[in-house]
């Protein structure tokens, strides 16, 4: 594989006696998408601010495109596209000005024509001439992505890009982003887990500024999962005996009844149990209402690596739905 | 370079479009619009007895120094703190400028605000050369006006560095005019004598304009200060906001 466009080895930042990030050794790749996941203060805005060449590490290396980001910061800054959390706009200026000042900044080529390209891409266009103090939240979350796509980047780093959006928005946001990781490579961050599921070749679970988990979210799951977990709905209640032949299958492990029509069903690793749980609730005289295999959600995937150690794990993981919602 | 002068159009073009900068400057020249009859008619009042006195340009330009001690800090409050406060300096500082640029662009924004202000006011000594005979002293115009805008620009230069500092914009606005004052007033003590009293009076800020280009008399030794306190300024604002960088 080509060399990576982010290369960050044994990176470490400390405030004071407090430890932000402790030793992170990751890469990324062109073209792809890289989720920075974590609860809050793990040190994902700390991470992301080094790679921006925003502020020097305390220790350790990143490179971005082959340049250090303190030595050659410069060339860093000039191949990195860069979304805050809190999104840096102008509030006097118009939305289109604001591009072709952050463009002119940058040494766009023809800002013009780009400023209104990147407009139309993200759906700003016919607001080009409002003032930025009159868009709505969604509208300056998109904003700032346009500042942060304008100049081409080879690297895009987002912090929280759909935050504060509403569900259509974010939608919105995560087609742009996974349009723009199909050229550039993108790293951003999250604690909405299901988002990162659905936009990340492989994440990064960040927790008190140590990696603790890495992977493609499939492996991920894969992983630490084990055997199958299968959800069963029948009409009616479901009887003793159904309950006694469906323990007694070959392959599986556990049968429960969260509900007195509902059935839940581990199966033992690298089984494939879902043909004989149908013919048995069949057989038994039960209508089958619904058969469906239960994947284990990052959500579950993160509290089991972050544990109870992180009581801002709980918080963070809880998050999505109430924002999703 | 070509990324100051951008940020330079940015900041300059900003206080036409806020209030507080229309305030200011209104401020400045009503005052001073005050400050120029009052002393018209007092010199007149003086002229009925002393016949062949005639006001000089020094009743424009010694208040304009007082008047920029006390504006320049409410020009140059925002420009880094306000960056600070909304967060867009994250933008500044991770586009591919050099924090140098950056700071002189800021400067330089304010600094041709200020200019603008000051040179608007050369309408007083060509209103004054209609009034008296036998006309003003061009060359103390043209020494006064240089002069105020060195002092300008070593005061913009200064205000810039102490905006840096802060993200409260009252905080460096206020932290900027005891700055200012402490420099205008450091001469005061050193003029009651004492050892150092010559070291404390090269410092002084205001005696580099009153007892030279005031009066209508260029030294290099005083261009030479003013100039120096505007590198200064743009270099402590240059390092303040690398020093944001390191915390």
């Amino acid at each position: 594989m080509a060399e990576a466009v982010i290369q960050v080895q044994n990176l470490t930042k400390t405030y004071g006696p407090r430890v932000a990030i402790d030793r992170l050794n990751f890469q990324a790749h062109k073209g792809e998408i890289l989720g920075f996941l974590g609860p809050n203060g793990a040190g994902k805005t700390t991470t992301m601010r080094i790679l921006t060449a925003y502020m020097p590490p305390t220790a350790g290396q990143a490179r971005i495109a082959g340049f250090d980001v303190v030595d050659e910061s410069l060339e860093v800054r000039k191949r990195v596209g860069y979304l805050p959390e809190r999104v840096p706009l102008y509030d006097d200026l118009s939305v289109l000005d604001y591009l072709l000042f952050m463009g002119k900044l940058r040494g766009v080529p023809d800002v013009d024509a780009r400023a209104w390209e990147v407009l139309e891409r993200v759906g700003l266009a016919e607001r080009a001439d409002s003032f930025v103090a009159s868009l709505s939240k969604g509208m300056r979350q998109r904003l700032g992505l346009a500042q942060a796509i304008l100049h081409q980047p080879e690297v895009l780093i987002l912090d929280e890009p759909t935050i504060g959006l509403d569900p259509t928005q974010v939608v919105e946001v995560r087609d742009l982003i996974r349009e723009i990781g199909s050229e550039h490579t993108v790293l951003l961050s999250t604690h909405i887990l299901a988002e990162a599921q659905q936009l990340c070749d492989r994440v990064l679970i960040i927790n008190q500024g140590r990696i603790v988990a890495e992977d493609s979210p499939r492996n991920l799951q894969a992983r630490l999962q084990g055997g199958q977990r299968i959800f069963v709905a029948v009409r009616g209640e479901v009887g003793q005996p159904l309950l006694q032949k469906l323990r007694s299958l070959e392959g599986v492990r556990l049968v429960e009844t969260p509900a007195p029509d509902r059935l839940e069903i581990i199966a033992a690793e690298g089984q494939e149990v879902r043909p004989q749980i149908a013919r048995t609730v069949l057989e038994s005289g039960h209508d089958l209402l619904e058969i469906r295999l239960a994947e284990m959600t990052l959500e579950e995937i993160f509290l089991q690596l972050v544990g109870d150690n992180a009581p801002a794990a709980k918080g963070a993981a809880e998050a999505p739905h109430t924002e999703e919602a | 370079m070509h990324t100051t002068w951008i940020i330079a159009r940015r900041e300059f073009g900003r206080y036409f479009a806020t209030p507080a900068a229309y305030a200011v400057a209104f401020l400045f020249l009503l005052v001073l619009g005050i400050l120029f009859y009052a002393n018209i008619e007092a010199s007149a009042m003086r002229s009925f007895m002393m016949p062949g006195y005639a006001p000089g340009v020094e009743i424009i330009i010694n208040p304009m120094t007082t008047l920029l001690v006390f504006i320049v800090p409410v020009l140059t409050m925002r420009l880094l703190a306000e960056e600070q406060r909304s967060g867009t300096i994250e933008l500044l500082l991770t586009a591919p400028v050099r924090d140098a640029a950056i700071v002189v662009g800021k400067w330089l924004g304010s600094f041709l605000f200020v200019a603008v202000l000051i040179l608007l006011t050369l309408l007083y000594p060509l209103a004054l050369n209609q009034l008296v005979q036998p006309g003003i002293d061009w060359g103390q115009v043209a020494s006064g006006f240089t002069g105020l805008l060195l002092m300008a620009a070593a005061l913009t230069a200064l205000g810039t560095a102490i905006s840096a500092l802060f993200s409260n914009q009252i905080a460096a606005a206020i932290a900027s005019l005891a700055v200012f004052l402490a420099l205008w007033l450091i001469g005061y003590p050193a003029s009651a004598g004492g050892g150092a009293s010559s070291v404390w009076q090269y410092l002084d800020f205001s005696s580099h304009f009153f007892n030279t280009l005031a009066r209508g008399i260029f030294d290099t030794r005083d261009i030479i200060y003013y100039l120096s306190v505007t590198a200064l300024g743009l270099f402590l604002g240059t390092v303040i906001l690398e020093m944001r960088r390191w915390r």
